[in-house]
C-alpha cells in the first residue's frame, strides 16, 4: 500500500539533517523523563497519606502496598496508556482528515459511548429483561460497544470512505442522533443521569491492572500499523489526488487508519470515559515545538499525550485533596487554555 | 440537558444540589403525631416532652440518666449483647441485590456506608460507632458529619476506602465501584433503596449483617406504626375525598408519581396523585397536564413556589389561586428523598402542611 516512495514533506525533508533528528530525540527524552517524574510523583500523592520513607520501602505494611501497587501504580500507568492512545488517535485523525481540528471523537464515538453507558446503567438499575446483556458486560464494555456501533454507523452513513467531508458530516450526524436517543432514554429514567455524567467526565480512579493490560495490548495493536502506514499519511498531506497518483490505495489506507482510530478511541472511552482535548492538543504540541514527519509524529504524540494525561490525573487528585476532580475537566481546562494561547499567538504572528 | 441535571436531585445519592431549599416551613413542635419510640415504653413515667418521643431518644437517655436508670440499662444491654454474640457467632451469609452471596465471618466492626439512607439505618440500629467513613451526602445523625468522606457512588475514592480498612462497605447497585472493590478484596453489600418496602427490608438485612438482628423489629415496628398513625390521622381529620396533589421534584417539570417513594407516602396520606401510575415513578410532564388536572395542593421547592404563578396558565390552577402550596426546608426534604429510617419525619411534615392548606 505504501510501497511507492513518497516524496518527503515538511520536516521529512530534513530527516537527513542531524540537528533536527537530535532535537527529536531530545524531545522524546524530555517526554520520557517527565513521564518518569510524574509516575514517581503519583505514587506518593493520593487521598490517603501513607508513609513513604526508606524504612517503609524496605518493609512495607500490607495495606500501604495494596494502595501503592493495586491502586496508584495501575492508575498512573493506565493514565499513560490512555493518554498515549488518545495522542496517537489524534495524530491519525488529523492526518486522515487533513484537518488540524480533527480529534479522536470525531466519528461519533463519544455519543455512542454515552448511549452505551446509559443503556447499561438503566439495565442494571431497572429490571429490563431485554437489556440484560447490557448490564452483563458492565459500564466499560457497554461504552466500548457503543463507540464501535457509532463508528460503524458513521462509516455506513458516509457510504464507505470516499469523501473526507462526507465522513466528517456523517460523524456529526451520528453524534447528534445518538445524543438524542440518550436524552430520550434519560427522560424515562432521569436518576441514571448522574452516574452517566460521572462516567462521561472521565475518571482514572477505577483503573486496575486488568484495564492497564487491556490498554497496553490495544496500544501495541494500534501503534504498529499506524507507524507502518505513516508514509501514507505523509502522502495524504499533499492532497488526495496527488496521493492517489502516487499509487496509494486511498480506501484501503483510510480503512486501516480508521480501524486504528476506532480501536484506540473505543478502548480509551471504555476504560476512562471521555477525556477531551488530549487527542487534539498532543499532536499540536509536538508540531509546535518540532517539525516532524508522520512517523515521528506518531511516536512523539503518544509520548506527549501519555505525559499530559498522567499530569492531569496527578493534578485532579492533588489539587482538591482529599476529594478529586474529574480528570476530563482538568484536561479540558488545560487543553482549552492551550488552544486559546495557540490561536492568540497565530493571530499575533499574522 | 440542564433540566435533567437538576432532575437527578431526588435520587438520594445526588443530594447536593437542586434540593428544595428555603425557609423552614415545618417545625418539629408542630408535629401532631407523637410517634412512640420503643424506648418510650421503657419509661412510661418520664414526662413526655413537647417534641414527642420519636425524636427525643437522646434527650430521653439524659433524663433516664438523671433518674439513675442508666446502670440498670447498661447491665441489661450487656446481658443482651452477650446473648446476641452467642447467637451470631457463626458466619452470616446473605444474598445482596446484585445477586452475590456475601459471607461475613464475624460482625463487621469497620463499616463504610456509601448512601445517606444506609448510613442512617446503621446509626438507628445503634451501630453508628462502627462507621469509619460515609459518602459525601450523609449528614445525619450529626456525628457522621465528622467522619471521612469517600465521595459519591459514581465517583468513589477507592484509595481512601482501602486505606480505611473497612470490613464491610454498604452501597446501592453500582457496578463500577463494586467490581473494583471486589478486585481489591473488600467486602461490599449492595442494597436497593428506592421504595418504602426497601426501608423495612434494608433494616432487617443490615441488622443481620451487623450481628444485631434483635434491633431490627423494634425499629421496623416503630417506623411502620408512625407511618400508619400519621396516615390514619391525616385521613381521619379529613371529611370527604382526599385532595388531589401534584408533587414537583424538579421544574422541568418532573413529578413524583404514585410508584415513587414520595408517591407511596402521599397515597398513605389519603391524597389523590394527579399523575397516573403508568407514567412511571418520576415522569417529565407537559405543564399543560398539571393545569388540566387542576390539583388542590402542590408540593414544590420554595424558590419555585414564589414564581409558580408566572408560569403560563398556572395562575388558573386551584392550588396556585388559593395559595395551597407546600415547601420544605432542605433538612425535611432530605427525609423525603432518602428512603431511610427517618421516613416518618418527612411524612409528618407533608401531613402537617396538608392539614394547614388542603381544602
Amino acid at each position: 500500500m505504501t510501497a511507492l516512495p513518497v516524496p518527503a514533506i515538511g520536516a521529512g525533508a530534513l530527516d537527513a539533517d542531524g540537528g533536527e533528528s537530535a532535537r527529536f530525540l531530545g524531545w522524546v527524552a524530555v517526554c520520557l523523563a517527565i513521564t518518569l517524574v510524574i509516575t514517581c510523583g503519583s505514587l506518593v500523592v493520593g487521598t490517603s497519606s501513607i508513609r513513604t520513607s526508606l524504612h517503609w520501602l524496605l518493609s512495607p505494611d500490607a495495606q500501604s502496598s495494596v494502595i501503592l501497587w493495586q491502586i496508584r501504580f495501575p492508575r498512573t500507568v493506565g493514565a499513560w496508556f490512555a493518554g498515549a492512545l488518545l495522542g496517537m488517535a489524534g495524530a491519525v485523525a488529523q492526518g486522515v482528515f487533513r484537518n488540524p481540528l480533527a480529534e479522536p471523537y470525531l466519528l461519533g464515538t463519544a455519543s455512542g459511548a454515552a448511549l452505551g453507558v446509559t443503556i447499561s446503567l438503566m439495565a442494571a438499575d431497572a429490571s429490563m429483561s431485554g437489556l440484560a446483556w447490557a448490564g452483563q458486560i458492565g459500564v466499560t464494555g457497554a461504552a466500548c460497544v457503543g463507540a464501535c456501533v457509532a463508528i460503524a454507523l458513521t462509516i455506513t452513513l458516509s457510504r464507505g470512505m470516499l469523501q473526507t467531508a462526507g465522513l466528517l458530516l456523517a460523524g456529526i450526524v451520528v453524534a447528534f442522533l445518538l445524543s438524542a436517543v440518550t436524552s430520550l432514554l434519560l427522560l424515562t429514567q432521569p436518576e441514571t443521569w448522574r452516574a452517566m455524567q460521572a462516567f462521561l467526565l472521565g475518571s482514572t480512579g477505577f483503573l486496575s491492572w486488568s484495564s492497564v493490560i487491556l490498554l497496553g495490548v490495544v496500544f501495541l495493536l494500534c501503534i504498529v500499523p499506524a507507524t507502518l502506514l505513516s508514509r501514507g499519511l505523509d502522502a495524504l498531506t499533499l492532497g488526495e489526488d496527488t496521493a492517489q497518483s502516487l499509487g496509494l490505495s486511498l480506501p484501503a489506507l483510510r480503512l486501516a487508519l480508521l480501524g486504528v482510530l476506532s480501536l484506540a478511541t473505543a478502548a480509551v472511552v471504555g476504560q476512562v470515559g471521555i477525556v477531551g482535548f488530549v487527542g487534539l492538543v498532543a499532536p499540536h504540541l509536538v508540531r509546535q515545538t518540532l517539525t516532524v514527519n508522520h512517523r515521528q509524529l506518531l511516536i512523539a504524540a503518544p509520548l506527549c499525550g501519555g505525559a499530559l494525561l498522567q499530569a492531569a490525573d496527578l493534578v485532579s487528585r492533588w489539587i482538591v485533596r482529599p476529594t478529586e476532580l474529574p480528570v476530563g475537566a482538568v484536561t479540558a481546562c488545560v487543553g482549552g487554555s492551550y488552544l486559546i494561547v495557540l490561536l492568540w499567538r497565530r493571530s499575533r504572528d499574522g | 440537558m440542564s433540566g435533567i441535571c437538576t432532575a437527578g436531585a431526588w435520587r438520594e445519592s445526588v443530594f447536593s444540589s437542586g434540593q428544595p431549599v428555603g425557609e423552614h416551613v415545618m417545625h418539629r413542635h408542630e408535629r401532631p403525631v407523637r410517634a412512640q419510640h420503643p424506648l418510650c415504653r421503657l419509661a412510661p413515667r418520664v414526662p413526655s416532652t413537647p417534641t414527642g418521643c420519636g425524636m427525643t431518644v437522646r434527650r430521653l437517655r439524659t433524663v433516664l440518666a438523671a433518674v439513675g436508670v442508666i446502670p440498670g440499662i447498661a447491665l441489661s444491654l450487656a446481658l443482651l449483647s452477650a446473648t446476641t454474640l452467642a447467637q451470631t457467632a457463626g458466619p452470616v451469609v446473605l444474598r445482596d441485590d446484585l445477586q452475590r452471596e456475601i459471607s461475613l465471618p464475624r460482625p463487621p466492626q469497620r463499616v463504610i456506608s456509601m448512601l445517606p439512607s444506609l448510613t442512617e439505618t446503621v446509626c438507628e440500629l445503634g451501630a453508628c460507632t462502627r462507621l469509619v467513613a460515609t459518602d459525601r451526602y450523609s449528614d445525619w445523625p450529626e456525628r457522621v458529619k465528622k467522619l471521612p468522606k469517600t465521595g459519591g457512588l459514581d465517583d468513589a475514592q477507592i484509595e481512601l476506602i482501602v486505606s480505611l480498612r473497612p470490613d464491610l462497605v454498604l452501597l446501592s447497585r453500582s457496578q463500577r465501584i463494586t467490581d473494583r472493590l471486589q478486585e481489591l478484596g473488600i467486602v461490599s453489600f449492595a442494597l436497593n433503596t428506592q421504595s418504602y418496602a426497601d426501608i423495612q427490608r434494608n433494616i432487617q438485612i443490615i441488622s443481620e449483617l451487623l450481628g444485631k438482628p434483635e434491633r431490627a423489629s423494634g425499629l421496623s415496628q416503630f417506623i411502620e406504626r408512625a407511618i400508619r398513625d400519621i396516615g390514619a390521622q391525616a385521613i381521619a381529620r379529613r371529611h370527604g375525598a382526599g385532595p388531589s396533589v401534584y408533587f414537583e421534584v424538579d421544574q422541568a417539570p418532573y413529578a413524583a408519581g404514585p410508584n415513587s417513594f414520595i408517591g407511596e407516602l402521599l397515597t398513605r396520606l389519603g391524597t389523590r396523585n394527579i399523575v397516573t401510575p403508568e407514567l412511571g415513578p418520576y415522569p417529565r410532564l407537559n405543564p399543560e397536564y398539571v393545569v388540566r388536572h387542576n390539583p388542590d395542593v402542590i408540593f414544590i421547592s420554595s424558590t419555585e413556589a414564589d414564581r409558580i404563578a408566572t408560569r403560563p396558565g398556572w395562575d388558573q390552577i386551584r392550588a396556585v389561586k388559593e395559595r395551597r402550596l407546600c415547601s420544605f426546608s432542605a433538612k425535611v426534604g432530605a427525609t423525603l428523598i432518602r428512603p431511610g429510617p427517618r421516613v416518618a419525619e418527612g411524612m409528618s411534615a407533608m401531613a402537617d402542611c396538608l392539614a394547614r392548606v388542603a381544602p
